[in-house]
């Protein structure tokens, strides 16, 4: 696809971020499909930090 | 580092869940079949809580447990038998019991001796006193007491004998899978459960040559209960529960319980310890003439029910229960259990959902899946009235809380990767 297409063409979009993009882009008629995307444990970095310990744990034990 | 193969680990404890057979062994009074059980100790549901903390209905439970097991005559004496310090309070958990709601159990009251015949081990739960006025919501008047001796002194002895005429115990593995296909989900809903267990116990509970009176009396209260079963399924879930406790390097759950106040977890790897976080209030519909501002916080040992991958965990397979807790419509039933999918090890094998293509239900919460996701596993309940002597309000769904499990996350970090 070349960057004219994008104007010319029918587009197909996905959405990884806010959902009010794509509730943007479905008003304007063009079809969206959103991700259904959080960060880990709700962005707190406590949490990330632990569940990433826990995943070197479990990396380590399956050598 | 390389200390543990957590997926190995978890593995096994799905292993320990999936394959266990609780068989209904008989039905004999608390008092005898509990081990090492102190005489001074009334049970309760969820993890261990001071008397000042309780909430009014499990208060209320207690005092009239006092009254039924006849240490006092009324409930100012039971106050003071507490305040001396008389009476100490201990979880059903600690003692290979479960029970619903306020769940007490005191040494005269009658528990099913359920044992999982793969492991061997043994668990009890009080039979279920029918709906209404009844302990386990915080009712204690004097027909709330005369219903325990009557289960004690009738309906106790008929279903044990019953249960040990019968050449074979009854299966509860068995029937909870066919109720499953019936549209049950064991913890709201038991009416096809409850069908079945009186379709195998009848014709032994009739050649028991009871009086007339008293068969008519048993049968009533049998029939006339479409929720009896639900403490025959708790039983079976803790027997089945048991033996997963103590894999090494396991995250997955092996007990949720609320006393009322607090919400309590415990996790296989990190044995019988349990994290607690303070309990929710559910969410539901409630009896005409009352409301929201009625319910008592979340309550009683039947989280259980979920912890095995049932209750709210199958609520696609009982759309009526979905409607009956307010929680929707057969797209949110489903929801519900494909949402459960996301934070459990794996499909049941033998427990099917035929509203989900006959996957298994989903089995084996994950403490690092609900962290991560935020997904909380969800819990169909009743709802009592938050003073003590009212009874049941309502029903609905709850959330555990995810504190529960960010404190065990935690714990596990400092056992295995200090």
């Amino acid at each position: 696809m070349s960057p004219h297409d994008l104007f010319t063409g029918a587009l197909t979009v996905i959405n990884v971020g806010l959902e009010a993009f794509a509730e943007t882009l479905d008003r304007e008629g063009v079809a969206v499909v959103s991700l259904d995307w959080h960060p880990p444990a709700g962005g707190n970095p406590e949490m990330i930090r632990l569940l990433e310990r826990v995943q070197e744990l479990e990396s380590d034990g399956a050598d | 580092m390389g200390r543990i193969d957590i997926r190995a680990a978890n593995v096994e404890c799905f292993r320990r869940i999936t394959t266990g057979q609780p068989l209904l062994l008989d039905v004999r009074p608390a008092g005898e079949v509990l081990a090492n059980w102190p005489a001074d100790t009334f049970l309760h549901a969820g993890p261990p809580i001071a008397w000042d903390q309780m909430c009014s209905p499990l208060q209320g439970a207690i005092l009239g447990a006092l009254r039924y097991e006849g240490m006092v005559q009324t409930d100012h004496e039971g106050l003071e038998m507490i305040q001396r310090g008389c009476l100490r309070f201990g979880p059903n958990h600690r003692f290979g019991a479960v029970g619903p709601m306020t769940g007490i159990t005191t040494p005269s009251m009658p528990v099913f001796v359920v044992e999982n015949a793969t492991f061997g081990n043994r668990a009890y739960c009080t039979i279920n006193e029918g709906i209404g006025k009844v302990m386990r919501f915080g009712a204690n008047d004097e027909t709330v007491i005369e219903r325990l001796r009557w289960i004690e002194r009738t309906l106790a002895p008929a279903l044990g004998g019953a249960i040990l005429e019968r050449v074979e115990p009854i299966n509860l593995r068995v029937i909870m899978a066919q109720a499953l296909l019936m549209g049950d989900e064991m913890h709201q809903r038991n009416v096809a459960a409850t069908s079945l267990f009186l379709r195998a116990l009848m014709p032994a509970l009739v050649r028991q040559r009871l009086d007339p009176k008293a068969l008519g009396e048993v049968t009533d209260f049998l029939t006339g209960n479409d929720q009896f079963f639900l403490n025959l399924a708790m039983a079976a879930a803790k027997a089945i529960l048991d033996p997963a406790t103590g894999v090494p390097g396991s995250t997955l759950v092996t007990a949720m319980a609320r006393n009322g106040s607090e919400f309590g977890i415990r996790v296989s790897g990190l044995d019988d310890h349990w994290f607690t976080a303070p309990v929710g209030n559910p969410e539901g519909l409630y009896f005409p003439g009352y409301g929201p501002e009625d319910a008592n916080p979340d309550i009683g040992d039947s989280a259980i029910i979920e912890t095995t991958g049932l209750g709210g965990f199958a609520m696609i397979t009982s759309p009526p229960v979905a409607r009956f807790v307010g929680a929707g419509n057969l797209e949110d039933a489903r929801r519900f259990t494909l949402e459960m999918s996301e934070i459990t090890e794996g499909p049941h094998p033998a427990w099917q959902l035929p509203n989900l293509d006959y996957q298994g239900t989903p089995t084996g919460i994950d403490i690092r899946k609900v962290v991560e996701t935020g997904i909380l596993p969800v819990i169909n309940t009743g709802i009592a009235h938050r003073q003590a002597g009212m009874g049941q309000v309502g029903a609905g769904v709850v959330r555990a809380p995810l504190g529960c499990f960010e404190k065990a996350l935690a714990a596990y970090v400092a056992r295995y990767a200090a």
